[in-house]
C-alpha cells in the first residue's frame, strides 16, 4: 500500500476513534449540572472572599440552590444588586443589605505614635507584632507593615503616614482584612449612616496612653458625659460606641481632648461605589 | 528488580525532567507557589504520564513500527494523550468526584504538556537504543519521571515559601529571583550525576 495513504488512514482513524470515544463518553457519563446554582453563581461577584461564610462564590451558590440557606443577603461585595438577582432566581425574599465598609480604628501614624524599638526584621505585621508587640510603643495600634494591604482582594487599602487606611469607595466589605490584622483593629461600619467611631483601642491607663500616642483615648469620660443618648461608654480605659443608640450628633468629638473619637460621615462615598 | 530500580532512580535523580532536561518548566514555575497545589499538580502528572505510556506503547509497537511510520510518533502521541486525558477527566468527574476535585483543575493543564509528551518519546528512544527496554521498563521510567517532577515541584515550593519572607531587592522581586533560585536548585541536581551507575554497577 502507498505509505503516504497508510499514514493518512492511520492518523485519521486514531483521530476518529478518539473523537467518537470522547463524544460517547461525554454523553453516557454526563454529570447533571445544577442550573440554578450556575445562574446564581453568575450574579455573584466571583471574588471568592468568603464573607458569606461559605467556601467561596460556588459554595454559596450551591447552598442557595439546595436550600441549605435562605438568606440572600450574605454577599457583601455583591450588595443589593446581587441580593435582588439571587432573590429573583430562587424566589426567596430579597434580604436587606446595609452597605458597609471596613475601617482601621487607629490614628497612631508616624506623627502621633511613639516608637519603642527599631524593627529591622521581616516586613509583616504578623511577624513584627511577635517582637514585644510591634515597633510602636502602643501594642494595640496599627503596626503599619500593610498585611491588610496585601490581603485586600479589591486594592482598597493603602499605607498613609505609617498606618493602613481603607478607601470606603473601593471597599467591598468582604472582611478579609479583619481576619488578617494581627491586632484586630479593623471593624465593619455602615457607610450610609453617620456614626461616631472611637479611633483607638489602647486599654492602658490615661497617663500611659498619653506617653505612647498623641491621639490615644485616655479614658477621661468626657464623651460619656456629653452624649445625650447614652451611646458612649468607657471599657477598660478606652471609649466604646453603641451603634444602635448613636445618632451621629458629634458632641463627643467636640468634647474629646485628644480627638480620638470621630464622626465618620462616609455617605458621599456611596455615589462612587455604585459606578 | 535491580534493573527497574536503576531505571526509577535514574529518572528521579540524574535525569530529572524539570531540573536536568528542562521539560515542564511552565507548571514548575506556575504552580509551585504553594505546597498543596504543587503536590496536586505532581500527582496528576504522575497519573497522566503512567496512563500515556500504557496507551502509547502498544500503539507505537504494533501500529507505527510495524508499518514503518515512526516519523508519525509525535503527532499520534499528542492526539492520543489529549483524548486520553479528556476521557480520564470525564470518568473521574462521574465516578470519583473526590479525586476529580483534587486533580480536576490540573488535568486539562497537562494534556499536552511537554513533560508528558517528552516521557513517551524518551521511552521510544530508549527502546531503540536498548531492546531489553520493554513495556515494564517504560512504565517504571514514566512513573519515575513523574516522581522526579513531584520531587522538583515539592522542593521548589519549599524554596519559594522561604523566598516569600525574605527582603529581596526590588529589581529582583517576583519572577527574576524565582528563576535564579530554580537555576541553583537545578545546579544542585548535577551532584547526582553518576550516582546510579556507581550504586548498581
Amino acid at each position: 500500500m502507498n505509505p503516504i495513504l497508510l499514514a493518512v488512514i492511520i492518523v485519521s482513524a486514531i483521530g476518529l476513534i478518539a473523537g467518537l470515544g470522547l463524544a460517547i463518553a461525554s454523553k453516557v457519563m454526563a454529570v447533571p449540572v445544577d442550573e440554578k446554582a450556575e445562574k446564581i453563581r453568575e450574579c455573584l461577584p466571583g471574588a471568592n472572599c468568603g464573607a458569606c461564610g461559605f467556601s467561596g462564590c460556588d459554595g454559596y451558590a450551591e447552598a442557595l440552590s439546595k436550600g441549605e440557606t435562605t438568606n440572600t443577603a450574605l454577599c457583601n461585595p455583591g450588595g443589593k444588586d446581587a441580593a435582588k438577582a439571587i432573590a429573583e432566581i430562587t424566589g426567596l425574599a430579597a434580604g436587606e443589605v446595609i452597605p458597609k465598609t471596613a475601617v482601621v480604628l487607629c490614628q497612631g501614624n508616624k506623627h502621633n505614635a511613639e516608637d519603642k524599638l527599631i524593627y529591622s526584621g521581616i516586613k509583616s505585621c504578623a511577624m513584627a507584632s511577635q517582637v514585644f508587640g510591634g515597633p510602636k510603643a502602643c501594642i494595640y495600634g496599627c503596626v503599619g507593615f500593610g498585611d491588610c494591604v496585601k490581603a485586600c482582594p479589591f486594592d482598597a487599602i493603602s499605607l498613609c503616614d505609617g498606618i493602613a487606611r481603607i478607601n470606603p469607595a473601593k471597599c467591598h466589605s468582604c472582611g478579609v482584612c479583619i481576619n488578617t490584622c494581627p491586632k484586630g483593629i479593623i471593624k465593619m461600619l455602615p457607610v450610609t449612616e453617620v456614626k461616631a467611631a472611637v479611633l483607638c483601642n489602647n486599654h492602658e491607663k490615661g497617663a500611659v496612653t498619653r506617653k505612647q500616642c498623641k491621639a490615644g483615648c485616655i479614658g477621661c469620660m468626657k464623651c460619656v458625659k456629653t452624649c445625650e443618648v447614652g451611646a458612649v461608654s468607657i471599657n477598660n480605659f478606652c471609649a466604646e460606641v453603641d451603634y444602635e443608640k448613636c445618632i451621629g450628633c458629634g458632641q463627643c468629638h467636640e468634647a474629646c481632648p485628644v480627638k480620638s473619637i470621630d464622626i465618620l460621615d462616609m455617605t458621599h462615598f456611596m455615589e462612587y461605589r455604585s459606578e | 528488580m535491580k534493573y527497574y530500580l536503576a531505571i526509577i532512580l535514574t529518572a528521579i535523580l540524574t535525569e530529572n525532567f524539570v531540573l536536568s532536561k528542562f521539560l515542564g518548566i511552565c507548571p514548575f514555575l506556575g504552580v509551585s507557589k504553594k505546597l498543596n497545589t504543587a503536590a496536586g499538580m505532581s500527582l496528576a502528572v504522575i497519573f497522566v504520564m503512567a496512563m500515556a505510556t500504557a496507551v502509547t506503547y502498544p500503539i507505537n509497537k504494533y501500529l507505527l513500527e510495524k508499518n514503518g511510520l515512526e516519523y508519525l510518533q509525535t503527532i499520534v502521541f499528542i492526539l492520543v494523550i489529549a483524548a486520553l486525558v479528556q476521557l480520564v477527566e470525564i470518568i473521574l468527574k462521574k465516578y470519583i468526584p473526590s479525586l476529580y476535585s483534587a486533580l480536576g483543575i490540573y488535568l486539562p493543564l497537562i494534556t499536552t504538556n511537554c513533560a508528558v509528551l517528552g516521557v513517551v518519546l524518551l521511552n521510544v528512544e530508549k527502546r531503540a537504543a536498548d531492546p531489553a527496554f520493554g513495556f515494564g521498563a517504560s512504565m517504571f521510567n514514566s512513573i519515575g519521571a513523574g516522581c522526579g517532577f513531584m520531587l522538583a515541584m515539592v522542593m521548589f515550593a519549599g524554596v519559594r515559601s522561604k523566598l516569600e519572607s525574605n527582603d529581596i531587592p526590588k529589581f529582583l522581586q517576583g519572577l527574576p529571583i524565582t528563576l535564579i533560585a530554580a537555576s541553583l536548585v537545578s545546579v544542585s541536581f548535577l551532584g547526582f550525576g553518576g550516582i546510579v551507575d556507581n550504586i548498581f554497577g
